[in-house]
């Protein structure tokens, strides 16, 4: 196609601030570049650019650069046709005469500096330029025919080579797989416009052998196994016909491990011995109903509404209304393009939420990175650096929860090397509708509507993708696999969809996430059977084979069945909200899952075939030969190796673990995310006097709320217990989750659960026993508590295969994430401290141990201590609802559980939080390091007011509490424990843990 | 008179709107949330409004900067109504992007010369959006929306671009002489911040959190006020009455409405 038209270039950068005091957003990314070794970067300025295609009048251009591309008062912006040599002179700075005299300074600076710009692939969803073609027709610049977007660096630094340009560019400021750039000025490239394409591939499966099965699958990444190949060549010769691309892509996508969970409903060969052995039977056949599911039944909670069936766990909360919860995992697309990856994996569990017909109320994110200083060399090859992971990573959960609107209250932190070529990010959402208001009906003859974006070549396969082992070449194969979130787009879809169900227009409802339509679609159509059209979905380019946009996992999107009189007042709700709406079909009623492309039919599949799943995977689970640690992962024990032969003073050691990478404030990450929005945050993550004390959970009392009821969201996770002992650490997990949300005022009897694995390879026998020890933990610490699972989600292959052939798989990673009812939002204490001369009780049974302890971390397990993981606490269940009624009276001033670090770390954050001192003696009669740093389960440090301390005594009648100290106002945190004692200043406590307070 | 009806007024991406209503209807309005689409259609009517709420968010995604396209809109589409509400002495307030498109769109701080930016609200001082709580000051008498507070409030803040910068000095003096500077931010104590991270949270200019316009009906300001309307037994006395004061600010809006 021949372009007649002009491309323009507008560079908007920063004014510099008078006085030159900073450049902001200079240091951090220098920081992140002399990280990779190139020392000479002395700042990075960062500039906009924006491309604009189309026929435009010199006065239309100022209006461009001047009105929408630049706020005049702090930024420059100058613009030139692309293809002339200079920079268009009339469009320098000069007509509103608001320039001082350090341009020129400005200009000098600026020649100085290498200039690297990076631009989006085309393709790429850019909502930027999105927005900028509406706006420049809301100013009337009618010939503007596409506008892209792009970013220029501006990198400071004496004598830096092309070469380390480039590795700057390749490594910190472009990601390949959704960016070009370049040295020097970068080409706009826009969207390749090919003529649209209905083509379809066809495989002769029935007459393929095992070996041409095997090909196939690997060929279109299918990740199936041969006895799953063998199932589906069965089906065509049956059928006795050919398998279209968009059938076997179906078919692979419907059967993944993302959607099917072969791994959780595998039979099991245990082969283990003597003691290992005892709790199992030969076989275990199916992990999730032998165990998950089975504690949820045992405890059979009549306030559970849903559990393992719809997208998201449901709740009873206030007798009108129920809450959801979901927590899902986005490893592989994060670990590629972290930003994306992390951004759509917050955008997925919303609308995981949204496909329980929920209005989301709060977001929570656990992330593991590998360790922020490790050295470029020490990471595995062609993988990104961790501190480039996290950055991205967490710029993704903040874009996307606060543009959602949706508070960001409650996660956490964990760094392991483990964690380098497989950082984790789990994702959740909790939501909350009136009761009983969900619809699951949708009958024959209903419409298939797609609501939300526009479909392209987004995450294509990302369900099968997420069920590979990576390895150095998955980034640049698998660059389809990354997705761009649009979070506004989102917002308006869920603004829709509380109308629409409020109104009744719909039968059902569920998300397009992993598989895209087909997912969607296909679960919705399982016993009815649907007919669509894939001609009548938009497109945001066209080109797109019918198989492509099937599996699209473009964002944003929802399915709804639509009785058709109910249509048109659907089609008036979306219009007013700018909302897109799609009618592709019809649910058919005779159970044959059939997709057209412009009347050709595409797909023509057996829903029963499709749904019946593949074959049941037989897995071998064996425990390893030498010693408990995950067999694949023998190079990242703990790192003992860092541990210090002499022991340190009591004092240097809290301050040491307060500093700790497991411990220390995340209040520079959590201040990123807006905790706020909704106002319904009655305890966020940070509170006390000078809101830095850290919290046990989050507490939301939603505006639908009736009374003072509320909300609690807390997890528990610990990736260094579960490299010692998996059971345990599945224990310890569970305890963990329920005694944060027992610390707020949570009530015991109305707490939920989450599962959410992250492990290796299943193949591996190990791997298998780790999930066994796991599963296993998750029964017994649920069935003690009476805490039932209502939801979860398992994520496998996060290994990463060396070039040397090795395997590195992450730590064993269980999270649990805890939902539970608050009845009294007045009487949340939270961690810090309240008043001087209150007395101070240690609830629940002190064991201390130090198996993947902190302390031991830092120094090794002290002689004579337990070198185990936490065990449960058998007390704790009892313990937990006599201290929850002691909160429900009033009874408590603050309350933090001992996790991460001990007693004394928790008396610390607690001091730190109220900045109040304390005085108190750490139980136990031996070894002082334990008495204050061992880590145990059952645990937590109470505060009670003098008058209130009989009745509290009273209410704990029968529970191990004992009272072990006071609080003071002497600015510092008095401890004693066996023959030792030793105080440390308020402010060294501050200092060590690191928060936002302490920094300029 | 009875509870006056207040618009909040919605465009693609703005998310604080509800929480407007919950402070509104807790000061005695009667709020509804109204899409730019259904004024741009005359569905709704801003003139059948006795008070307008541009609330927190982000506006088309913050895409070209906070508030940028939101305040095109206003500019394009409602230049008129908006500056006959104005200039009615009806009450307007605009929330951290509300600010954003009030200062944008030239509403704020309400004097100049042929349209030139006087003021804006640039990228914060670190660069990062920040959620956190501040303490505000009211020093000025001009303002309907902050008169004879009880004393400093308690907001949350959540922005990244809220550093309020002005074109000159002289901008700052004419804010000052005028009244117009109608927040600050101040430190636990209650003292002005003086610039000081964190109790000045983006480096703002003079430590301003909020300007009104010289008439005093219209305020703009980035903190937020309808995040704090609910006493939280877990505070102490003090604190309790920094989100007494945050009711307060709805309430004078919402008499001021009722009085015209």
């Amino acid at each position: 196609m021949e372009v007649t038209t002009d491309v323009y270039r507008f560079i908007v950068r920063p004014k510099e601030r008078p006085g030159g005091r900073r450049r902001h957003e200079a240091c951090p990314l220098a920081a992140d570049a002399r990280a990779l070794g190139l020392s000479s970067v002395r700042a990075i300025e960062r500039a906009a650019l924006y491309f604009v295609r189309g026929t435009m009048a010199p006065k239309e251009l100022c209006l461009l650069g001047r009105f929408l591309f630049s706020d005049p008062l702090v930024e420059d912006c100058s613009w030139s046709r692309v293809g002339d040599e200079e920079p268009d002179e009339a469009a320098a700075p000069g007509d509103d005469g608001g320039d001082d005299g350090g341009d020129d300074g400005d200009a000098m600076r600026r020649v100085e500096a290498h200039l690297v710009e990076t631009a989006l692939r085309p393709g790429v969803t850019d909502p930027v330029a999105d927005e900028a073609m509406r706006a420049a027709a809301e100013l009337g610049v009618a010939g503007v025919e596409a506008v892209s977007s792009g970013e220029a660096f501006f990198i400071h630094g004496d004598g830096l080579s092309d070469e380390e340009l480039s590795l700057l560019a390749e490594r910190l400021l472009c990601n390949a797989v959704i960016q070009r750039w370049a040295v020097g000025a970068i080409e706009p490239a826009w969207p390749d416009e090919a003529a649209g394409s209905g083509a379809v591939e066809r495989f002769e499966l029935a007459a393929m052998d095992d070996e041409a099965l095997l090909a196939l699958s690997a060929e279109r990444r299918a990740a199936l196994d041969l006895a799953e190949m063998a199932a589906i060549r069965g089906y065509y010769r049956r059928e006795g016909r050919a398998c279209t691309d968009a059938e076997f892509e179906t078919i692979a996508q419907t059967w993944s491990e993302h959607c099917v969970h072969k791994t959780f409903k595998a039979r099991i060969e245990v082969r283990a011995d003597g003691e290992a052995a005892a709790p199992y039977p030969p076989v275990v056949d199916n992990l999730l109903k032998s165990y998950i599911k089975r504690a949820t039944d045992e405890i059979a909670a009549p306030w559970v509404l849903s559990a393992f069936v719809d997208n998201a766990g449901v709740i009873e909360f206030d007798g009108k209304h129920e809450l959801s919860f979901k927590v899902e995992t986005h490893n592989h697309p994060s670990a590629v393009e972290p930003f994306g990856g992390a951004n759509t994996g917050v955008g997925g569990v919303i609308r995981d939420v949204m496909g329980v017909s929920a209005r989301p109320i709060a977001a929570t994110d656990v992330l593991c990175f590998g360790p922020p200083d490790a050295s470029p060399e020490d990471l595995p090859v062609a993988s990104l650096h961790p501190r480039r992971v996290a950055s991205g990573v967490i710029a993704g959960v903040q874009d996307y929860g606060n543009k959602m609107g949706v508070p960001t209250v409650n996660g956490g932190i964990h760094y392991d090397p483990g964690y380098a070529a497989n950082p984790l990010v789990y994702c959740g959402c909790a939501g909350i509708a009136p009761r009983g208001r969900h619809p699951r009906s949708q009958a024959a003859g209903d419409r298939v509507v797609v609501l939300g974006g526009r479909t392209g070549r987004d995450g294509l396969r990302g369900a099968t993708f997420s069920s590979m082992v990576m390895d150095s070449s998955t980034g640049e194969l698998s660059g389809a696999s990354v997705q761009i979130g649009a979070p506004i787009v989102q917002k308006k879809v869920s603004e829709a969809l509380v109308l629409a169900r409020d109104a009744g227009l719909y039968t059902a409802v569920t998300d397009c996430g992993a598989g895209g339509l087909s997912s969607a679609v296909g679960e919705m159509a399982a016993e009815l059977g649907a007919d669509v059209d894939l001609a009548h979905a938009p497109l945001k380019y066209p080109g797109l084979a019918p198989w492509e946009i099937w599996l699209s996992e473009a964002q944003e999107r929802m399915v709804v069945a639509v009785p058709p009189d109910r249509l048109d007042e659907l089609r008036s709700i979306c219009s007013g909200l700018d909302v897109e709406l799609t009618d592709l079909g019809r649910f058919s009623g005779d159970r044959r899952l059939v997709v057209r492309y412009d009347g050709a039919v595409v797909i023509d599949l057996d829903c029963g075939f499709l749904h019946a799943g593949p074959p049941q995977r037989s897995l071998v689970a064996s425990p390893p030969k030498d010693g408990p640690a995950d067999g694949e992962r023998k190079a990242a024990e703990p790192t003992a190796s860092v541990a210090r032969a002499t022991a340190p003073s009591s004092g240097e050691a809290l301050l040491a673990i307060l500093a700790h990478p497991a411990v220390r404030s995340r209040e520079a990450t959590v201040r990123l995310y807006d905790h706020e929005v909704q106002g319904a945050t009655m305890l966020g993550p940070y509170a006390g006097l000078k809101a830095d004390g850290p919290q046990d959970a989050a507490v939301l009392r939603p505006r639908e709320s009736r009374g003072q009821v509320a909300v609690s969201l807390s997890n528990g996770f610990n990736h260094r217990y579960g490299a010692a002992d998996p059971y345990r650490m599945a224990v310890s997990a569970l305890d963990e989750a329920v005694r944060n949300a027992v610390a707020v005022g949570a009530d015991p009897d109305r707490i939920a659960v989450l599962d959410n694995f992250c492990l290796g390879d299943p193949t591996v026998p190990e791997t298998m026993w780790t999930l066994l020890e796991a599963a296993r933990g998750c029964y017994d610490a649920a069935t003690a508590h009476r805490t039932p699972f209502i939801s979860g989600k398992d994520s496998f292959n996060n290994a990463y295969l060396a070039p040397d052939g090795r395997r590195v798989s992450v730590p064993p990673s269980l999270l649990i994430s805890a939902i539970g009812i608050v009845p009294d939002a007045g009487a949340v204490p939270g961690s810090d401290l309240k008043a001087p001369g209150d007395r101070l009780y240690l609830v629940g049974t002190m064991e201390p141990s130090f198996g993947g302890s902190v302390y031991a971390d830092l120094y090794g397990v002290p002689d004579g201590a337990a070198p185990g993981v936490p065990a449960a606490s058998p007390g704790a269940p009892m313990a937990y609802r006599a201290l929850h009624r002691a909160i429900a009276a009033g009874l408590v001033r603050a309350c933090h559980d001992l996790s991460d670090g001990g007693l004394a770390t928790a008396l610390a954050e607690m001091c730190l939080g109220g900045r109040l001192g304390a005085k108190a003696t750490a139980p136990g009669d031996g070894l002082v390091a334990a008495a204050l740093f061992g880590e145990t389960n059952g645990c937590l440090v109470v505060e009670v007011a003098d008058t209130a301390a009989a009745e509290f005594e009273r209410i704990m009648a029968g529970i191990e509490c004992r009272r072990i100290g006071e609080t003071d106002g002497g600015g510092r945190l008095e401890l004693v424990a066996g023959d030792e004692g030793f105080a440390v200043a308020l402010d060294d406590l501050a200092v060590a843990f690191g928060g936002t307070r302490s920094e300029r | 008179m009875r509870r006056p009806k207040a618009i909040v007024l919605h465009a693609a991406g703005t998310n604080r709107d509800p929480d407007a209503c919950v402070a509104l209807g807790l000061a005695g309005a009667d709020p509804e949330i109204v899409h730019v689409n259904q004024l741009r259609s005359g569905e709704r009517r801003l003139t059948d409004y006795r008070l307008l709420v541009i609330p927190g968010g982000f506006s088309y995604a913050d895409a070209l900067g906070a508030g940028r396209i939101f305040a095109l809109d206003l500019a394009s589409y409602f230049a008129d109504e908006v500056a006959e509400f104005v200039a009615s002495g009806k009450p307007v307030i605009g929330i951290c992007n509300g600010f954003q498109v009030l200062v944008k769109a030239g509403i704020l701080p309400g004097f100049g010369i042929g349209g030139r930016r006087l003021a804006t609200l640039a990228r914060n001082d670190n660069g990062r959006f920040e959620c956190r709580w501040s303490t505000l000051l009211a020093p000025s008498s001009t303002c309907v929306w902050t008169r004879s507070l009880p004393g400093p409030l308690a907001c949350p803040i959540a922005h990244g671009e809220g550093r309020f910068v002005v074109d000159a000095e002289a901008t700052l003096e004419k804010l000052r002489s005028a009244g117009q500077i109608a927040l600050v931010y101040g430190d636990d104590d209650g003292r002005p911040a003086n610039g000081e991270y964190p109790a000045n949270p983006n480096g703002s200019v003079a430590d301003v959190a909020g300007i009104c316009n010289p008439a005093g009906n219209v305020l703009g300001l980035m903190p937020h006020p309808e995040n704090n309307v609910v006493v939280r037994a877990r505070d102490g006395e003090a604190r309790r009455e920094r989100t007494r004061a945050c009711l307060a600010l709805w309430r004078n809006g919402v008499e001021h409405a009722k009085e015209l």
